[in-house]
């Protein structure tokens, strides 16, 4: 009895050290190290040499200052903006519709996920194509409509493709908002809504009384991770536009990138991403707390 | 009153109109893989004449990154698994200090960028020679399903009866035997979400396999995708038989593991 007595906290710890082990290795030294690299001169030659020379705040002024830094902060604020409020309307709008039953009903919210499901880089590069200005099917369609003569530079628009990918991120994003504010949905007791009836309420009061209030705790979690995913979106803008034309979709994430496996300046692509980590860890308090109240709730 | 035949048809209706809009792109996807090889499309908007050429380009010059991106989503599952079940039941039922803190620090890895964790692990990796290899791969695409793993299981977890695990252990099981015998086959369900969308993770991983791997050796097929387009964007068909493959996984889970799919996302999110 001594013996297990002895081996019981250890044992017990056992469980829990491989996992923490690993998340300290590959997200603990990452964050760690990047804050360091961001200090440093750290390039190509560093690989070589092993010299990495602290240079101060220098990779950070040099990137708060360049004038591509305020616009792809623009771009990144203009592209978390546009795309959430997409997916999050259109979401909530399809889970609202898959929320009253119907026949084939559940079978056609299933096919839904199929958006998400899709590995970024396919669903990229099937828009990429059929958003080319001469050979995509957008503007086959539109020509065919006669809505549109020659074809529009979706792609190589400076002024429209900042808006096509954030269409493309909005047509990722939509089955997840669907999924969690549908499962949001499905908690609300009926009961209230036919006190609601009783009450005199129209579809409209109903909403706004029972259901909206209600599902708040799902609204929060949908926005709040929205933000967190897609602020860090890299992929799909890499492969739809690679931050072109003129830099017109550069974000934040895209730049920090560049900087770091284009340019192989190692140091400043730190200094870039940890202030796209400051962002994402602002949105983080944002979520526990929001977390948190939906708990207590 | 929601059985009346006729209310539920209209919206039946406008549901596969909805539908088919949102799936347009991937329609359009499976039709132009089967198209002959060519610039523009010349096939038109049905495949008529289905065209196989673009699957067998596809199929030589992917067929090994196909299989690439195969091991090394499945070493990640293996991996994933392995590490985060027993954490998960460690912080669901064991009385260990400090919980909330490890809770913690999982929700804060969801909002680390993927790109920091690139910046560092290259200069790492190349000290250690795991650049191109499949071990690093592994290690790095489950950042995603460690994580995520943790928390599904957890919340699984926390609902299994303690009078359950109290029995196993006044037959004297000790914990690693509760754990292998008792918590383990209760929990196969969330255990299969779990590896469902650990594996759906790493199969579309981008960022690593574009950061991490220099060489033709170890290429996940998401990264073959990207090098075609900039290399054949005359062969569209190929490169859209390559993308209709690699998303065989996805739709596989859709048909067969629906109901896991849809019980990932809300416990990964909400719990």
């Amino acid at each position: 009895m001594a013996r297990a007595r002895y081996w019981e906290p250890i044992a017990q710890w056992m469980f829990i050290v491989p996992a923490g082990a690993y998340l300290l290795l590959f997200f603990g030294y990452p964050i760690v190290k990047n804050v360091v690299m961001s200090f440093q001169q750290y390039t190509t030659t560093t690989f070589y040499t092993g010299a990495a020379p602290f240079v101060g705040l220098r990779n950070y002024s040099e990137i708060l200052s360049s004038a591509l830094f305020s616009k792809a902060l623009l771009t990144t604020v203009l592209f978390t903006a546009g795309s959430i409020a997409g997916q999050f309307v259109l979401g909530l709008a399809f889970a609202l519709f898959f929320h009253r039953r119907f026949p084939l009903g559940g079978v056609l919210r299933s096919l839904l996920l199929l958006p998400w499901l899709l590995p970024l880089v396919v669903s990229a590069t099937t828009w990429k194509w059929m958003l080319d200005t001469d050979t995509g099917v957008v503007n086959d369609v539109l020509r065919d409509l006669h809505l549109q003569s020659s074809g529009i530079p979706w792609l190589t628009g400076t002024s429209q493709a900042l808006v096509s990918v954030m269409v493309v991120n909005i047509w990722v994003g939509i089955p997840f908002n669907t999924t969690i504010l549908y499962s949001g949905l499905q908690e609300i007791p009926a009961h209230l809504y036919e006190a609601a009836k009783l009450d005199g309420a129209g579809p409209m009061a109903s909403f706004r009384h029972v259901t909206w209030p209600l599902l708040r705790p799902a609204v929060n979690v949908v926005l709040v991770l929205g933000a967190v995913y897609t602020v860090k979106v890299l992929d799909l803008i890499l492969v739809v536009t690679g931050g072109g034309p003129a830099n017109a979709t550069e974000t934040l994430a895209t730049q920090s990138y560049e900087l770091s496996f284009q340019q192989f300046e190692f140091g400043r692509g730190a200094a870039m991403s940890n202030v796209l980590v400051a962002i994402s860890l602002t949105f983080a308090f944002v979520y526990l707390r929001a977390h948190r109240r939906a708990q207590h709730a | 009153m929601k059985h009346a035949p006729n209310r539920g048809r209209p919206s039946t209706i406008v549901g596969i109109v909805l539908l088919a809009v949102m799936l347009f792109p991937v329609y359009w996807m499976v039709n132009a893989s089967l198209q002959p090889a060519g610039n523009t499309l010349q096939g038109g908007w049905f495949p008529f004449h289905p065209d196989f050429s673009g699957y067998v380009t596809a199929l030589r010059d992917q067929g090994r990154n196909l299989v690439t991106s195969l091991i090394v989503a499945l070493g990640s599952v293996v991996l994933s698994l392995g590490l985060a079940a027993p954490a998960a039941y460690a912080l669901a039922h064991l009385p260990i200090r400090g919980t909330n803190f490890v809770l913690f620090g999982v929700l804060i890895t969801q909002m680390v960028p993927g790109i920091v964790v690139a910046n560092a692990l290259y200069s790492a990796y190349n000290d250690l020679g795991l650049l191109n290899s499949y071990l690093g791969l592994i290690l790095a695409d489950s950042t995603a399903g460690v994580p995520f793993a943790i928390i599904v299981l957890r919340s699984f977890m926390r609902g299994i009866p303690r009078e359950i695990i109290e029995a196993a252990r006044v037959d004297g099981a000790g914990r690693l035997r509760i754990f292998r015998s008792v918590v383990l086959p209760v929990s196969a369900n969330s255990l299969i979400t779990a590896a469902l969308f650990t594996f759906l993770f790493t199969w579309s991983d981008f960022l690593f396999a574009l950061t991490l791997t220099t060489t033709e050796t170890v290429r996940p097929i998401t990264l073959g995708i990207y090098e075609y387009i900039g290399a054949h964007t005359n062969h569209w068909n190929a490169i859209m038989a390559t993308a209709v493959a690699a998303s065989a996984p996805a739709a596989v889970l859709l048909v067969i593991a629906q109901r896991y799919v849809a019980a990932g996302a809300t416990s990964g999110a909400m719990k």
